[in-house]
C-alpha cells in the first residue's frame, strides 16, 4: 500500500488518488465516451425517425407485391393511387451500372498508375486534381449535365433529349470515380512491398508485377471499392434529378429518360401533405434506400476485414 | 553482339522476349498514363466552362443584392449569406461532437472490442447514407419531433449529422499520428489521461484536424438535398433574422433557377455555380495546402 501511495500524483490519503484532477478525468472520459458513441446514435435515430414517418404506410396500406413490382407510381390519383416503384428501381440500377462501367475502368486504371508508375510530383498532382473532382458539388453536377451534357447529347447522338441514362451515368461516374480510386490505391498500397521485390528478383517487368502479383493480392480491397462507388451512385440525388430526365419510364436503352428512387422523393416531397400516403410512401422509398446502402456499406467493410484477417 | 557471339557470355543479350516485355511495359504504362489523365480533363473542362460561361455574370453588386423579377434577374445576397449561416451553425455542433468521437476512438477505445468495432462500422454507414435519407430524417427528427419547424437551426443540423462522418474519420487519423510516445512520456510524468490528451496529444493534433474541419465546411457548403425541406426556401424577400427563421442557400438557389423558373438568362446561372464551386475550390485548394505544408514541417 506504501507504495502505491508513493507512486500516485499527489497522494493525500494512503492509496486514494481521486483528487481534483482525478474527478476532471473521469468526467471527461465519460464526456468522451457519449460523444464516441453518437454515431451509433445517429444511424439507430435515422432508422428510427425515417421509419416512423413511413410505418402507418407500411403496416396499413402498403402492398409489398405492387411496391416492388409494380412500375405504375401514380401517388396524386384521386380515384385509385398506386405506389409502385418497379421503374424507379430499374431507372437507379440502369444509371448506377453505366456510371460503373464508366468509373470503374478509368479508376482503377488511375489507381494502378498512382499507386504504382507515377512518381513525385506527378503522382501528388494527380492525386490532387481527382480530390478536386470529389469536391464539386452535387448541384453543380446536375447543372453540368443540364447546361453542358444535355446539348452535347443531343448534337453527337442525334436523339431528341439528352437528359437519359447516358447522361446522368456519365455524371455518377465521374462524380463516383475520385472515391473508387482513392480506396483502390488504398488497397495498392495495403500489399506488402515483399510481394514486389520477390517478384521483380524473378526478373518480372513492372506490368508483370502489377497483373500477376498486385492486383491478385489486392482484389478483395478493389471489389470493396467498386461497391462504395456502387453505393454512391445509388445514393445520389440532386444531379441524378437534374440530369437523367425524371420521367417514369423502365428504360429500354440509354437514350431513354428514367426518374430514380432518390428523385423522386427530392422532386415530390416538398408538396405532398405533412402524414398523408403519398408522404409516408416517399418515407417508404427512404426506408428502402437507406437498406440498400446500409447492406453494401456492411459488404464492403466484411470483405476489407476479410484481408486484414488473412 | 556480333563480337562476343562466340563467347559463352551472350547470356546478357537482349533476348526477343525481354524486348517484347519492355515494350508491353512502355505501352501499358502510357495506357494507365491516359487513364489518369482522363480523370483530370473533366476538372479542366468544368472550370474552364464555368468561368467562360458564369464570369460575365459576376460582380460586387451580384454578390451583394437580392434577386429580383421573380429571379430572373438581380444578384444573390441573400442565398451567399444563408449558406455562410448554414456552414457556420452546422460546424458549431458537428466539430465539437466530431472530434470528442474521435478522441474517445484514438485514446480511450480499447482496441479489438465490438462496442469499438461498431461505433467503426457506424461512422462508416453514416457517411454512405444517401443525402435524400438525410433529409427524410432531419425532416422526421429535427423539424416535426424536436418541433424546430423548418429553420437554419434544423438544416444545420441536419447538415451537420451529414457530415459529421468527416470530421471523425479526418480528426480520427490526426490524433494517431501523434507518436505514442508522446503520450507515455506524460503519462509518465504523473498527469492524467485527459491532462494528456489536452496538454500533450490534441496541441499536436490540432492542424491535422483543421484540415478535416475545413474539408467538411467545402461539403456543407455545397449539399442541397438536406437542407431542400428542412430549412430552406427556394426565395424570400427579406434576410432570416435568427436561428429559427428559413434562409436561401446558393446550392438550392442554383437548382431553383436552372429548373423550376423559367426565362432566366443563361449567365445567372452559371454565375451562381461559378461562386458555389468557386468557394468549395479555394476552401479545398486551401486545405490541401495546409496538408502539405503540415507534412513539410512534420518534426517526428
Amino acid at each position: 500500500m506504501n507504495t502505491r501511495s508513493d507512486l500516485s500524483p499527489t497522494g493525500n490519503a494512503a492509496g486514494d488518488i481521486r483528487n481534483q484532477d482525478w474527478y476532471v478525468d473521469k468526467f471527461f472520459q465519460s464526456a468522451m465516451f457519449v460523444c464516441g458513441i453518437s454515431a451509433i446514435v445517429f444511424v439507430i435515430g435515422i432508422f428510427i425517425f425515417v421509419f416512423k414517418e413511413g410505418a402507418g404506410f407500411i403496416i396499413q396500406q402498403m402492398d409489398w407485391a405492387e411496391f416492388f413490382l409494380s412500375p405504375k407510381w401514380r401517388p396524386t390519383s384521386a380515384t385509385q393511387a398506386t405506389y409502385g416503384t418497379l421503374a424507379m428501381v430499374a431507372g437507379t440500377a440502369a444509371v448506377t451500372v453505366i456510371s460503373m462501367a464508366i468509373a470503374l475502368p478509368f479508376s482503377f486504371g488511375a489507381a494502378i498508375y498512382i499507386a504504382e508508375f507515377a512518381q513525385g510530383r506527378t503522382r501528388e498532382w494527380l492525386k490532387v486534381i481527382i480530390e478536386m473532382l470529389a469536391a464539386i458539388p452535387s448541384v453543380v453536377w446536375g447543372f453540368i449535365g443540364l447546361m453542358i451534357m444535355n446539348p452535347l447529347i443531343i448534337e453527337s447522338f442525334d436523339v431528341p433529349i439528352g437528359l437519359n441514362v447516358l447522361n446522368a451515368g456519365i455524371i455518377l461516374g465521374l462524380m463516383a470515380a475520385p472515391i473508387i480510386t482513392s480506396i483502390a490505391e488504398d488497397a495498392f498500397k495495403a500489399v506488402p512491398d515483399t510481394y514486389r521485390e520477390a517478384a521483380e528478383a524473378l526478373g518480372a517487368t513492372k506490368w508483370q508485377v502489377v497483373y500477376k502479383v498486385i492486383l491478385p493480392a489486392a482484389k478483395n480491397g478493389l471489389l470493396s471499392a467498386a461497391l462504395l462507388g456502387v453505393g454512391r451512385a445509388f445514393g445520389e440525388t440532386m444531379a441524378v434529378l437534374m440530369a437523367s430526365g425524371h420521367a417514369l419510364t423502365i428504360p429500354g436503352s440509354v437514350f431513354d429518360s428514367i426518374r430514380a428512387l432518390t428523385a423522386t422523393i427530392a422532386a415530390e416531397l416538398g408538396e405532398t401533405p405533412v402524414g398523408s400516403d403519398h408522404y409516408q410512401a416517399l418515407f417508404a422509398i427512404g426506408i428502402f434506400l437507406f437498406t440498400i446502402t446500409f447492406i453494401i456499406n456492411m459488404t464492403a467493410d466484411f470483405i476489407v476485414r476479410g484481408i486484414k484477417n488473412q | 553482339m556480333n563480337s562476343v557471339s562466340g563467347t559463352h557470355s551472350v547470356r546478357f543479350q537482349a533476348e526477343p522476349i525481354n524486348l517484347k516485355n519492355a515494350q508491353v511495359q512502355k505501352l501499358v504504362k502510357i495506357v494507365l498514363g491516359l487513364m489518369a489523365v482522363t480523370l483530370v480533363i473533366p476538372v479542366a473542362l468544368i472550370i474552364l466552362t464555368l468561368l467562360q460561361k458564369g464570369s460575365p455574370a459576376i460582380s460586387w453588386q451580384f454578390l451583394t443584392t437580392f434577386p429580383s423579377n421573380g429571379m430572373t434577374a438581380g444578384g444573390i445576397f441573400p442565398a451567399l449569406l444563408g449558406t455562410v449561416w448554414l456552414v457556420a451553425i452546422s460546424l458549431l455542433a458537428s466539430v465539437p461532437l466530431g472530434v470528442a468521437a474521435a478522441i474517445y476512438l484514438s485514446e480511450y477505445a480499447p482496441q479489438d472490442h465490438w462496442l469499438t468495432r461498431v461505433i467503426n462500422l457506424a461512422t462508416i454507414n453514416l457517411a454512405g447514407v444517401p443525402s435524400i435519407v438525410h433529409a427524410l430524417f432531419g425532416l422526421g427528427a429535427f423539424v416535426a419531433f424536436f418541433r424546430l419547424g423548418t429553420s437554419i437551426l434544423a438544416a444545420s443540423l441536419t447538415l451537420a449529422v451529414m457530415t459529421l462522418p468527416v470530421v471523425i474519420v479526418a480528426s480520427w487519423e490526426s490524433l494517431q499520428s501523434v507518436p505514442q510516445a508522446f503520450r507515455e512520456a506524460c503519462w509518465n510524468m504523473g498527469a492524467t489521461r485527459w491532462q494528456t490528451i489536452w496538454h500533450v496529444v490534441l496541441p499536436n493534433a490540432l492542424t491535422g484536424i483543421l484540415t478535416g474541419i475545413i474539408l467538411q465546411v467545402s461539403r456543407a457548403a455545397g449539399e442541397t438535398a438536406p437542407i431542400m425541406f428542412t430549412g430552406a426556401a427556394f426565395f424570400l424577400p427579406f434576410l432570416p433574422s435568427g436561428i429559427m427563421d428559413q434562409t436561401m442557400a446558393l446550392a438550392l438557389h442554383l437548382f431553383t433557377i436552372s429548373t423550376q423558373v423559367p426565362g432566366v438568362p443563361e449567365e445567372i446561372p452559371f454565375g451562381v455555380a461559378l461562386v458555389l464551386f468557386g468557394i468549395v475550390l479555394v476552401v479545398n485548394a486551401f486545405s490541401i495546402w495546409l496538408r502539405m505544408y503540415l507534412r513539410s514541417k512534420k518534426k517526428w
